[in-house]
């Protein structure tokens, strides 16, 4: 019984490898995990974008007319959406010269009532230790 | 004895990390423990039985079939293979194909989870 919360922490930029589309895709399937647990256990992930990670949530991405396939963009909302903790890392988007203007702040065209996190590295180092299990990505 | 839960995502042949990945299942079972295998991402290359063996090349389809023999439960993303090609009748028996909340519900009952990354 109860909930474990899954930390998936993203490194790496988008596109270039698929590792960045894979934690959004699994952090995402939390949503249906339960149909392989017990009544009340479930687990609650919390997406945290640091380092050039960041670069994923940079908002108006064109992946699907440039490289045809969908956006991290798009999969960051759908995690909004579904409300998921979405983080990003302050410390890493002014090392990048990133405003918060330029970034993915919600998905509110799609209905989603969380916003996005923009945080300091202490306090995604405070949410890291507070999950049992960390992903790397 | 406990559960480990082990996600493994980068390629066969390209780095020694999945050979890695299958020695530390392989050590953990011999220990008594319960290992649970998902491989997703590039990892997926697993899910093609009849891969040739060369000693130039990392080939690991034996030790995971000695593996499945011994109780590891391994499952491969159905998506991340299908992408690449590698349909339910390429996978080698004993292999499960499940979609990425399998790994999710496996971690969620595992003592300790290794996340291995790919490329």
């Amino acid at each position: 019984m109860g909930a474990i919360k899954l930390c998936f922490v993203v490194q790496r930029p988008p596109y270039k490898s698929e590792n960045a589309r894979l934690a959004l895709t699994h952090s995402i399937s939390s949503q249906t995990a339960e149909i392989h647990l017990e009544d009340g256990e479930t687990v609650v992930p919390t997406l945290i974008f640091v380092g050039d990670g960041v670069l994923n949530a940079v908002k108006n991405q064109q992946a699907m007319k440039l490289y045809g396939v969908t956006s991290t963009e798009s999969h960051i909302k759908n995690g909004l959406l579904i409300d998921m903790p979405v983080w990003v890392c302050k410390e890493d988007m002014e090392r990048l010269g990133l405003k918060e203007d330029q970034m993915i702040a919600d998905a509110e065209d799609m209905g989603a009532e969380l916003k996005t996190k923009f945080v300091s590295f202490a306090e995604i180092q405070k949410e890291m230790e507070a999950c049992p299990h960390l992903f790397f990505f | 004895m406990g559960v480990l839960t082990i996600g493994a995502f980068p390629s066969l042949v390209g780095s020694g990390t999945l050979d890695f990945s299958f020695k530390l299942a392989e050590a953990a079972m011999a220990k008594g423990h319960k290992v649970n295998f998902w491989l997703s991402g590039n990892a997926v290359m697993m899910a093609k039985k009849g891969q040739r063996a060369f000693k130039d090349y990392s080939h690991l389809e034996k030790k995971m079939m000695e593996l499945i023999g011994k109780g590891i439960e391994i499952t491969v993303c159905e998506a991340c293979a299908e992408a690449r090609g590698y349909h339910k009748e390429d996978t080698p028996a004993g292999m499960k194909r499940a979609s990425m909340d399998w790994y999710l519900a496996k971690c969620f009952k595992s003592d300790r989870v290794l996340h291995i990354g790919g490329e």
